[in-house]
């Protein structure tokens, strides 16, 4: 366990490396999460009280995607993974006595935790400073914030358990551009980043929810608002589990197979 | 120790001409060529033996490294190093082996070095006590007490290299393959890694594979060369069999002939110095000829 904690803490050390990289990308997030919430107090004028979601939720729901950009956030990111398979750079990690699988998941947690810890901290500031309506709001209750970093933990397993599966088939393409622009393109649609899960149609998102995008940051985020009730928590939370489970078996297995197929191109 | 027989492995190459039409006919129909990069190779390696292991570009040096570190699963064949099968006991296999491979790195990129080590030792279960005491021998004897706080992107091709090979032998490894080690070092640099890995295995009893199109580092580590070429072995023996088996060949190479009896004449090795290093060169050169293994 110690040697994947040391994973995470390496690539959380070479994560913090850049500091003008970590500046300028707030400045990006809160621009954009500024628009966003324009945006959709448009949307809630237009729609007047046929709204899915409290206006002051979508805020809150904006800004904690923009605080944890980096902890979902499918098109950047775990670039050392893929360059790591596409230039052989993966002899060096099966030269190593741990796990691979386990190996990477920890580094790309510790990639995505430290850029996530840099840059929350900031915006989370900036947002609760905001004037009126653009103002993030606290959480509902204490439950519901405890429940909200319980749901995030297991959110995070599922996005990462999801990045190591592409991670896996990229092993079968020489480029992994196709794989990240499909799986990854559409997880981050189906996840609720572009637009929030309830504005979906009800039949579209019944069948979404069969798939494993809405158990990442759907689920945490609207917890922390209060518009997914603790009390209908249970079920969401067995599904984020069952997921999990899911995505970690479906990348083992594609790794075990990998592992004796590999061949590493070059001298 | 290492024992291989009969090992094969082949790739299959997509291979085109050039040219735009070229390029649209590939797209619809792929000319594939296998390349049989090993083909029987059998050899045996005993423990603390240090041997280099040679041939042309292609040869299958690298296919053969890449085997016995475990990454690569032969078509066919059997091999065992220390007992295990490389690709079968992975885990258990690498915690005894140091890899080093001249045109990869190891090292975290964007992270002072030091860092990376102290990941590997965490990886490699090295106790506190080892470690420093590795690291400070490794310090000394690579000259890396400037480096090892700077950031890897901000080092030399020979600063990284002389990291590598330090990277390679924290965890104290009993065997230890080094592909092309030596790229890019500096005669200082060479000389330190060289004189490294020479105590190694006096020290420890390491066994050692190298590879390398730098005769210099054959002459200076290996007790024991095998020759490769077009994937399979055609030689086994000491470096001065390969010359008189270079002298055998070059027979009505005139110019070569000359500089193989200079070099044979071990005894005064080291008042040659570089020459000697540049004649294995021509040696080399002849032999692969003659072989026919380019």
């Amino acid at each position: 366990m110690r040697k994947y904690y040391m994973f995470f803490k390496v690539r959380f050390a070479s994560g913090l490396q850049y500091r003008m990289a970590s500046i300028t990308a707030l400045t990006t997030q809160l621009i954009w999460g500024i628009m966003e919430c324009f945006a959709f107090k448009a949307i809630a004028e237009a729609m007047g009280t046929g709204l899915p979601m409290e206006y002051s939720s979508i805020v809150t729901y904006i800004w904690l995607k923009e605080a944890f950009l980096a902890l979902f956030s499918t098109w950047t990111g775990d670039k050392d993974i893929f360059s790591l398979i596409q230039n052989g750079g993966v002899s060096y990690e099966l030269c190593r006595p741990v796990s691979v699988y386990s190996m990477w998941f920890a580094r790309i947690v510790g990639g995505r935790g430290s850029e996530a810890l840099l840059r929350c901290i900031p915006v989370l500031i900036c947002a609760f400073l905001l004037p009126g309506t653009l103002r993030m709001s606290l959480p509902v209750s204490i439950e519901a914030f405890v429940l909200f970093l319980v749901t995030l933990v297991l959110a995070v397993g599922v996005a990462v358990a999801l990045c190591m599966f592409v991670n896996m088939l990229c092993f079968f393409t020489i480029s992994p551009q196709g794989w990240r622009m499909v799986l990854l393109g559409s997880a981050d649609f189906f996840m609720g980043n572009v637009i929030p899960l309830p504005f979906f149609p009800e039949r579209f998102r019944k069948v979404v929810e069969w798939l494993p995008f809405p158990y990442m940051q759907n689920v945490p985020f609207r917890v922390y608002s209060g518009d997914l009730p603790v009390a209908d928590l249970g079920p969401v939370m067995a599904k984020q589990v069952l997921w999990l489970v899911i995505l970690v078996a479906a990348g083992l297995c594609t790794w075990k197979f990998v592992e004796k197929k590999i061949v590493v191109q070059g001298g | 120790m290492i024992t291989m027989e009969h090992v094969c492995k082949s790739y299959k190459v997509a291979k085109r001409k050039a040219g735009l039409s070229e390029v649209c006919k590939s797209f619809f129909r792929r000319e594939h060529e296998v390349i049989h990069a090993l083909k029987d190779v059998s050899f045996s390696i005993k423990e603390g033996e240090m041997v280099g292991y040679i041939g042309p570009n292609g040869a299958g040096k690298s296919s053969t490294i890449k085997i016995l570190s475990g990454i690569l699963t032969p078509d066919s064949g059997t091999c065992t190093v220390d007992g295990r099968i490389p690709w079968k006991n992975r885990t258990e296999h690498v915690k005894q082996i140091g890899v080093v491979f001249g045109q990869r790195s190891q090292l975290w990129w964007d992270i002072p070095v030091i860092d990376s080590f102290e990941l590997l030792k965490e990886i490699y279960s090295v106790s506190k006590e080892n470690y420093n005491r590795k690291l400070e021998e490794l310090t000394e004897l690579l000259q890396l007490s400037e480096i090892l706080k700077t950031p890897t992107r901000q080092l030399s091709l020979g600063q990284r290299m002389r990291c590598e090979v330090a990277a390679s032998l924290l965890h104290e490894p009993r065997i230890l393959f080094l592909d092309e080690p030596t790229i890019g070092l500096d005669a200082v640099s060479k000389l330190a890694v060289r004189d490294f890995i020479k105590k190694m295995n006096r020290e420890h009893k390491t066994t050692v594979i190298l590879t390398t199109h730098d005769m210099q580092d054959i002459e200076a580590i290996a007790e024991r060369v095998i020759l490769i070429g077009k994937g399979q072995i055609l030689l086994d023996g000491t470096l001065q069999d390969l010359r008189n088996a270079a002298i055998g060949e070059t027979a009505d190479a005139p110019e070569n002939a000359g500089n193989i009896t200079i070099g044979a004449g071990v005894s005064d090795e080291e008042s040659l110095g570089a020459q000697s290093g540049i004649n294995l060169d021509h040696v080399m050169a002849a032999l692969y000829k003659k072989l026919d293994i380019m």
